[in-house]
């Protein structure tokens, strides 16, 4: 295969998320001026991919897609080819960026490093950043959900011991102390017995 | 804690036990070893963080490293299996459309008869059949390879294997993406809770001693840290010992159902962990001797006929060399560290790295250090005998 370096990379990103999805197309375009497709329903993903035809493919670390990729890299019987022939042509060092950064690129074979390189780097610094989000935003779920479930304990107390809001307060921070446990786990023991009791 | 630590990826399986007991119960520790467990979604990520370095070791489908060092898949690596941390342990499900039709040619309902149940599967469906599988490289699907091509299915022709990672399994069922899958438990069990699936075959059906998962290294660690793996060896090896003790079932049990482990009811990993299968989602019951075994028969012994076993069925699919896709396996299941990490502590090993696999349709006696060892049955369904001499 000659290699044309003017000549586009068909990049195929796999994510459901369309959000996701157009954040890291807007960060490939530090890479160059590519072809990105977004390959969003999954279900017909090896289909899609073998109609693409890409140069990259670039997925989620965690989606549970890649396995399903791996195959496309195996042929069936001896008599078939793979559907397609991705290796991993960046260098070590880049790879394992990638996915500490929790992106897996497959790389269609025959495409040279240099080629490759930016499009992996634009890659890694996004998911670096989408990674930072999700961390944020399931922190900042977690930290709603507790107190959502603290505040209904607090009126459980209140109404059961008729004790005002600080009162029930203190008394979960106390018990929480006590066995040495989170208070939001108190309180959540408290929420699921008291629906128990219902 | 001290010692060397070292990061260990997993899959949520019934066959983690051994990983996640050589942390709970303390065997690593015994070995002045801080085993750090990490939780990975997919196998393709395990064998990425494992080749690159995020990873020391992984609990692995034992063909990942035989494929991995033979250059096959996205990322090719010299890995290598130090034990074995299972043999069989999987299941071959249907759809309930399937399970169906199978019943009304009344075809067995034993969870036995691998060739009975294979012809009946045969005679119902109508279509190309879809095999729900973990993995490319898998024990699943060199089972349902060698089980369909006995029974004269021809892979391109007659059905396809569609990859979901085991958890997904149910769900892939339940949305008919398959019409059948091999998956290791408790994934199996699941589908049947859901009320999506029944299960006709135990793998240990198609092979009564398939080596299931391995724990896989670098091979350039393995020879740079020789000391630290002989230890991790004997930590699994210990775990493997005490996983094989009926008395500590329940344990395991209640330890894997953890949220940081399978997350699962314990009693659906009991069934496992008993072979007492509840096979149909009316509750159908069925038992079956050895459905997972960690340490009976020199379970955890890594023979190098079973790499070679592996690597033939690979590279007759792919049309790599079986010569020397052979001799990459040989040298990937490390029965040389293994027998020199054990032998210091005087446990029982075989006499011979290698055997015929195949061959024992009992429980049989080998030679062995002490003189003691029983091996077997590990006969295929339809008892051919693999030399990995011949190869």
């Amino acid at each position: 295969m000659t290699e044309d370096q003017s000549q586009k990379l068909r990049i195929a990103v796999v994510e459901k998320d369309r959000e996701r999805a157009l954040m890291i197309i807007d960060g490939l375009r530090a890479a160059g001026d590519h072809d990105v497709t977004v390959i969003g329903d999954e279900t017909g993903l090896a289909r899609a991919l073998s109609n693409l035809n890409p140069d990259v493919v670039l997925i989620d670390l965690e989606n549970p897609q890649r396995d399903m990729l791996e195959a496309l890299t195996v042929a069936s019987s001896p008599l078939e080819r793979p559907v397609a022939i991705f290796v991993d042509r960046s260098d070590h060092t880049a790879t394992r960026a990638a996915i500490e950064a929790g992106v897996s690129a497959y790389v269609v074979d025959g495409l040279r490093k240099e080629r490759i390189k930016p499009v992996i780097d634009a890659a890694i610094a996004r998911f670096h950043h989408l990674s930072r989000m999700r961390a944020e935003l399931a922190a900042t779920k977690a930290a709603l959900a507790e107190r959502k479930t603290i505040d209904r304990a607090k009126g459980l107390l209140m109404k059961a011991r008729g004790i005002s809001e600080e009162e029930a307060y203190t008394l979960l921070r106390r018990t929480a102390m006590d066995q040495g446990r989170k208070i939001g786990d108190v309180a959540d023991a408290l929420v699921t017995a008291a629906e128990l009791l219902k | 804690m001290s010692g060397p630590r070292l990061k260990c990826g997993f899959i949520p399986l019934v066959d983690s036990a051994p990983v996640v007991v050589a942390h709970e119960i303390g065997f690593a520790a015994e070995e002045g070893l801080d085993l750090i467990l990490s939780q990975e979604a997919t196998w393709a990520t395990l064998r990425d963080k494992l080749a690159l370095g995020l990873l020391d070791a992984a609990h692995m489908l034992a063909p990942i490293p035989v494929a991995t060092s033979m250059g096959l898949g996205k990322m090719p690596a010299r890995l290598d299996a130090l034990l074995v941390l299972s043999v069989n342990g999987t299941v071959i499900g249907v759809s309930r459309a399937l399970a169906a039709k199978l019943h009304k040619i009344g075809a067995p309902a034993d969870f036995a008869s691998a060739e009975d149940i294979g012809r009946a599967l045969i005679a119902v469906s109508d279509r190309k059949m879809r095999f729900g599988v973990p993995f490319p490289f898998s024990m699943q699907v060199e089972l349902l390879h060698y089980w369909l091509s006995a029974l004269g299915l021809d892979a391109s022709q007659n059905w396809e294997l569609r990859v979901a990672p085991p958890p997904q399994m149910a769900d892939a069922m339940a949305t008919g993406e398959i019409d059948a899958f091999c998956v290791g438990e408790p994934w199996g069990s699941i589908a049947v809770e859901r009320g999506v699936a029944s299960l006709i075959l135990p793998g240990a059906a198609v092979w009564r001693f398939a080596p299931e998962k391995v724990l896989a290294v670098r091979h350039d660690w393995a020879e740079g840290e020789a000391e630290i793996a002989e230890r991790l060896i004997r930590a699994l090896w210990r775990a493997a010992k005490w996983l094989g003790n009926p008395a500590n079932r329940v344990t395991t049990a209640e330890i894997l159902a953890r949220e940081e482990y399978l997350d699962v009811a314990p009693e659906v990993i009991d069934r496992a962990l008993s072979g007492r299968m509840t096979v149909t989602p009316d509750g159908g019951e069925r038992w079956t001797e050895n459905f997972i075994r960690f340490y009976d028969g020199a379970a955890t012994f890594p023979w190098r006929s079973q790499a070679v076993w592996i690597a033939t069925q690979l590279a007759n699919r792919t049309g790599v060399d079986p010569a020397e896709a052979a001799r990459i396996a040989r040298a990937c299941f490390r029965a040389d560290l293994h027998r020199k990490a054990l032998s210091a502590i005087g446990a029982d090993l075989p006499g011979a790295s290698e055997k015929l696999e195949g061959a024992l349709d009992r429980r049989s006696p080998v030679a062995s250090s002490t003189g003691e060892m029983y091996l077997g049955p590990d006969c295929f369904f339809d008892g051919r005998i693999f030399d990995p001499s011949d190869i």
